[in-house]
């Protein structure tokens, strides 16, 4: 059995997509934040992954076909994003100041609970991108002498935060406009979040895109400032 | 196996019925081919500009940048690639199982400091979804009532 787990093909396609529709089917049973189907699926991999005592890279092998497409998905974010160009037109400014306030935000806040926590240079800089899309991220954390793989970690803790949680910090802090939301998702929690974003709706995504894009050509360059700060 | 028509004007008739359903449908068929090559010809290119210029910019965000330019000047019209387009943004949730899965590798790496990682995590996603959202919706709301 575990010689035929090992050599398939598809068990780790047939498990990502099994553990996710799993998430789909409980959210539509109850309608809970934390029933976020993204987070289930993540959950539910990982338990099948330890209970059945399948190696990580055995099931990577086969998910990394899935991952793949993640690439040309991100590209395809340009499609929302042209069918809502005339509200980019319209509001450029408060889109490109939301943007950079939230990336200031986001790498102060990093600064300000480092020195609180006491953590060391490397530990800093392998924080200071964690806002960001995971190969920018990567890239950034790597240039500043981080430690990579626990930034991949923190960056995809982030999306899934964000994910889970954007609509009910919308609510509490009575961001209702679709722009404002998109702007607050994307620039706070990147894909994962933007993944969330374009269920609530068009003009959400296209924002959110947008701001995945722009937060982390904005945090390549504020990341190198930053680092000098600690 | 074999076809039970012994008249060949109706073997005929059957061919060039079936040829037509073939045609009609044959566009619909290489429509979404032809949206799934553009988009991986632009993730592709995508790709070379990573290689050949030295930022960590990622191939996706080139090519993002690269399609968004198309299709504001309209040198590739919408409707090339917005089915497939539609699709893969519409599925990219499940994209993200495999490389958070992973998270039980890098667990050894964060074991020590995770509490505090969680959060810095928590604390600072809140805070920036908070003011980025808060800054755009007050300057939009400002200029509305100008």
């Amino acid at each position: 059995m575990n010689l035929v787990i090992a050599n398939s093909a598809y068990i780790g396609v047939f498990l990502t997509l099994g553990a996710y529709f799993a998430g789909v089917l409980l959210q539509k049973k109850c309608r809970l934040a934390i029933f976020n189907p993204l987070m289930i699926g993540i959950v539910l991999v990982i338990a099948v992954l330890l209970m059945g005592r399948i190696d990580y890279d055995v099931y990577s092998e086969s998910a990394n076909y899935i991952s793949y497409l993640l690439t040309p998905a991100t590209v395809c974010l340009a499609i929302p994003l042209y069918q809502q160009i005339e509200s980019l037109k319209k509001n450029w400014i408060a889109i490109f100041a939301g943007i950079t306030s939230g990336v200031l935000a986001s790498l102060g806040s990093v600064l300000g609970l480092c020195l609180l926590f006491g953590f060391t240079h490397e530990q800093y800089v392998t924080l200071l991108p964690k806002s960001i899309t995971t190969a920018i991220g990567m890239g950034i954390s790597d240039e500043l002498g981080g430690i990579v793989t626990i930034t991949v970690a923190v960056i995809i803790i982030t999306g899934l935060i964000g994910n889970i949680l954007a609509e009910n910090i919308c609510r509490l802090f009575k961001i209702d406009e679709p722009i404002a939301k998109g702007i607050a998702i994307g620039t706070s929690s990147h894909a994962m979040g933007t993944a969330k974003a374009i269920e609530i709706g068009e003009i959400e995504g296209a924002m959110s895109s947008l701001s995945i894009a722009v937060s982390g050509l904005i945090t390549v360059v504020g990341a190198m400032i930053f680092a000098n700060f600690m | 196996m074999y076809c039970k028509i012994d008249n060949p004007a109706a073997m005929a008739g059957a061919m060039y019925l079936t040829a037509w359903q073939a045609k009609s449908t044959e566009s619909k068929r290489m429509k979404y081919l032809k949206q799934f090559l553009i988009i991986i010809a632009v993730t592709f290119v995508g790709e070379l500009l990573k290689y050949m210029i030295p930022l960590p910019i990622p191939a996706s965000i080139y090519g993002l940048l690269i399609m968004f330019i198309l299709l504001v000047t309209k040198l590739l019209p919408l409707h090339m690639v917005k089915e497939t387009g539609d699709f893969l943004v519409k599925i990219m949730p499940v994209m993200f199982i495999p490389a958070a899965a992973g998270l039980i590798v890098i667990w050894t790496d964060i074991k020590g400091i995770w509490l505090s990682l969680i959060v810095i995590t928590v604390v600072t996603t809140i805070l920036v979804m908070a003011v980025s959202g808060k800054v755009t919706q007050a300057i939009i709301r400002r200029s509305r009532t100008k």
